[in-house]
């Protein structure tokens, strides 16, 4: 009887997480198929790029836990990204721009925030707009040309946090890491992650239950725009330099990342444990197609029939 | 009975996951009457009728239509046989038209499969004259009120050839006059030989429009019987299977202490409202459907902004601009609408209970407590017997009488001294109700003041202290509970003073 219930609990986790299913099977068919695969070295280099995705990914998953959506994540990553080169070359020191970075990732979430909740945009229809918006911008301020920080005086610093190492681990997967256990804390033991999920679940109840339902929103859309310009800080740091067109399309890879992790789109659905192994299949599946000498045009299709299939196993599950 | 019924089931059940919902029902429609399905919140009935519309499949049992043995496998198929069922949230499109939602998924279609509309709006709008209804068959269906949009429902279903109409609390959400064309209407058709099987939670309605009756409780067939030989009494003996002789537990809880003034209170939706809640008392609203009841509660709850006037707690004057403040200022409302804004169906018992007040709950670092939380929760669950699994069960699974539990629980954790109850036992089934009755008295009991709008008659006479009328968004007048009568309060209620 015993025995039965054990087993039961087993299947229940184990269709409860259909993601971690085929993360298991992509990375069990990669250690039959490449002899590299399973070394701590490619499982180090999938992890450094699995980590912009990823906190992007949890950042694009505050918005949509709303019943939102940020598609200027890229935009809002490059823009910082140029803005803090550009401070950098300059002589700035190293902390200050850090936290500029940060700053202005934050405000222009902020700003998405602001025409969502007291503009009442549909998020999809402003973060459309802010997209289009700070790319343009960032392709005005840098001349459409890449602003390298070799020569910076704070370079080699800037750029330890995108190719250093602290204990054998890259600096960028213990930033993802980072970012993990937080958003996991805020979603799951703070009162303002409980908003998000009861919003997400049915804004009008929430705003009866006393919830400040905008102010929620700023929050949600202000977490979006801090991770997008940590994830700016970096890809800038591990190219030493800032290129205009950096995060094109980021921000599906995010939310492909997110939808794989069982997050919702119609919103008030999700966790960072789904999200962390939707991310996982994403840098896995890129490194295997490369391991594997399969060309780039190839890489596309295969990576959308993964994404299909996995959603369609969660869809199947989640009906009943 | 000796007429050969249109409809009849023979043995229906259904079990989900273990769970037997319906156990041996028999259930029969005669041609030309309008048959009542009668039980309380959970007894089988909407189950019954999704097996009959192919929605659900059943284990076993059998279904003969016209005398002939069927089976449907989806609405497509109940539909071409003849079988409509309005629901009680309307299945309409609203932004399209109302002839393209009469023929919606049926549309007319002309030359190489072009969408026919004058042949649609011409037939739109003779459907729609039968019924009575005269607007613009272009107009969007969200243009019309919820009683126009349920003749359009029925005429959607006449479009069909339906000779068998299921409607679904349909009265919910209708004014008194719009019920009584809703009722011409259906007798009308009855008496060309159209069938239909009426659910509804209000009884009155049913003596007033069914010819007969049919009764459920559990899953089971209790009785099947001409409404003739029953009253409504007997009605709720057979739901219930127990009589109801005391239905409203009164006491007097109320102290002289003032709470709550409302003073000369206006915005677009009530005008010049004055009144005062004493410490311990119900005070019971009444008034028509739209005279503005729900807007003044949720005006006093903040949801919607006042233009002039104050609020006084304890004779200081609160600012209320927001959800927020009302709650600070100690107001809580337990929404008419639990599903829209009451309560997030798809959170768990626990978190809709603390949802209102999570700061309470907070550690010294800001985490939620999720021992003290459940704590909580637990309380309620005991002390109000809400029945649930657990604690984590899904709201959406629970029955409305302890759904509508939750929610009260939900405004009382917010630790309110006025409480706001909108249509505290709708959707409620007659046990549950009882129940919700004696929750209020433990509220008022520990000295909270109770403002309670509803529309029925019977609870508001039966509950309140004092009872305030509403006419177009103005307060006609307070009653003594000594001096109330249902021909006073419908006086003040149509604006005639009484």
């Amino acid at each position: 009887m015993e025995q039965r219930m054990e087993k039961k609990k087993m299947s229940v986790s184990l269709k409860k997480n259909k993601p971690l299913i085929v993360l298991f099977l992509i990375i069990a068919i990669m250690t039959v198929a490449s002899p590299v695969f399973l070394t701590p070295g490619n499982l180090l280099t999938v992890l450094l790029q699995t980590s912009y995705n990823a906190i992007l990914a949890v950042g694009i998953s505050f918005t949509i836990l709303i019943g939102g959506i940020d598609l200027s994540i890229g935009s809002v990553l490059a823009f910082s990204s140029a803005i803090g080169a550009l401070l950098l070359t300059q002589g700035w020191p190293l902390f200050a721009v850090l936290l500029l970075i940060l700053a202005l990732g934050t405000l222009l979430g902020f700003l998405n925030g602001l025409l969502v909740s007291y503009g009442r945009l549909q998020a999809f229809i402003a973060t459309l707009g802010t997209m289009s918006l700070w790319r343009g911008l960032t392709l005005v301020i840098t001349q459409a040309r890449p602003i390298s920080i070799r020569k910076a005086p704070a370079a080699d610093a800037f750029c330890f946090i995108g190719s250093g190492s602290v204990l054998g681990v890259p600096v960028p997967v213990w930033i993802m890491v980072l970012v993990f256990l937080l958003a996991y804390v805020i979603l799951r033991h703070r009162r303002i992650g409980r908003y998000l999920y009861a919003i997400g679940c049915n804004e009008e109840a929430a705003l009866y239950s006393g919830i400040q339902t905008q102010k929620v929103k700023l929050f949600a859309f202000s977490i979006s725009g801090l991770l997008a310009s940590l994830a700016g800080i970096i890809v800038t740091a591990r190219l030493s330099s800032a290129t205009p067109t950096a995060g094109t399309a980021y921000e599906m890879d995010a939310i492909a990342a997110a939808v794989l992790g069982g997050v919702s789109m119609a919103g008030g659905k999700g966790n960072i444990r789904g999200i962390a192994v939707g991310a996982l299949i994403i840098g896995i599946l890129s490194n295997a197609l490369n391991l594997l000498n399969i060309g780039s045009y190839y890489q596309g299709v295969v990576k959308g029939i993964v994404i299909l299939i996995a959603v369609l196993l969660d869809r199947g599950e989640s009906q009943k | 009975m000796v007429q050969e019924p249109l409809l009849s089931m023979k043995g229906i059940g259904k079990a989900f996951s273990g769970n037997q919902v319906l156990q041996n029902v028999d259930f029969a429609v005669y041609p030309g009457k309008i048959m009542a399905l009668l039980g309380e919140n959970g007894a089988g009935k909407s189950t019954l009728m999704k097996i009959l519309t192919g929605v659900y499949q059943r284990d076993v049992g059998e279904i003969f239509w016209k005398g002939q043995a069927v089976h449907f496998s989806s609405i497509r198929d109940s539909q071409a046989e003849g079988i409509a069922m309005i629901h009680q949230e309307l299945n309409l499109a609203y932004e399209l038209s109302v002839a393209e939602n009469i023929f919606l998924a049926h549309e007319k279609l002309g030359r190489a499969g072009f969408i026919d509309f004058r042949t649609m709006e011409e037939e739109a709008r003779r459907h729609l004259n039968k019924l009575g209804l005269d607007v613009d068959v272009r107009r969007p269906v969200k243009s019309l009120s919820v009683g126009q949009q349920q003749l359009v429902e029925i005429a959607k279903a006449l479009s069909l050839s339906a000779e068998l109409i299921i409607m679904d609390e349909p009265t919910g959400a209708l004014t008194g006059e719009e019920c009584r064309h809703l009722f011409n209407v259906m007798k009308a058709l009855r008496d060309k030989g159209k069938s239909f099987v009426y659910i509804s939670h209000r009884l009155e309605e049913i003596f007033e429009i069914c010819d007969d009756v049919t009764i459920l409780r559990d899953g089971r067939l209790v009785k099947e019987s001409s409404l003739e030989e029953q009253n409504i009494q007997s009605l709720i003996a057979l739901m219930v299977g127990r009589d109801l002789t005391e239905q409203y537990p009164y006491v007097n809880n109320s102290c002289e202490e003032m709470v709550l003034e409302v003073r000369n209170l206006s915005n677009d939706l009530v005008r010049d409202c004055s009144f005062s809640l004493k410490k311990g008392e119900i005070l019971g609203l009444a008034g028509l459907m739209g005279a503005g009841r729900t807007e003044l509660g949720r005006t006093l709850f903040g949801v919607f902004p006042l233009r002039t006037g104050e609020i006084l707690l304890h004779d200081k004057k609160v600012m209320i601009s927001s959800t927020k403040d009302a709650q600070k200022a100690g107001i809580a409302y337990v929404s008419e609408d639990r599903k829209r804004n009451g309560l997030i169906l798809p959170l768990s018992v626990r978190e809709n209970t603390t949802i209102g007040n999570l700061t309470a709950f907070l550690n010294r670092f800001g985490m939620i407590e999720r021992k003290k939380e459940t704590a909580a929760a637990a309380d309620y669950v005991r002390s109000m017997s809400i029945r649930c699994k657990s604690l984590d069960q899904e709201i959406r699974t629970l029955s409305g009488g302890n759904q509508q539990k939750v929610a009260l629980a939900k405004a009382l954790e917010t630790r309110p001294e006025v409480l706001i109850l909108d249509e505290p036992t709708r959707g409620v089934d007659v046990g549950a109700k009882r129940e919700i009755y004696e929750l209020i008295n433990a509220c008022t009991a520990r000295g909270m003041a109770v403002l309670m709008i509803s529309s029925e008659m019977e609870e508001i006479l039966g509950m309140s202290d004092r009872i305030m009328v509403m006419h177009e968004g103005s307060i006609e007048g307070i009653l003594e509970r000594s001096e109330a009568s249902q021909e006073k309060i419908m006086s003040l209620a149509v604006g005639k003073e009484g």
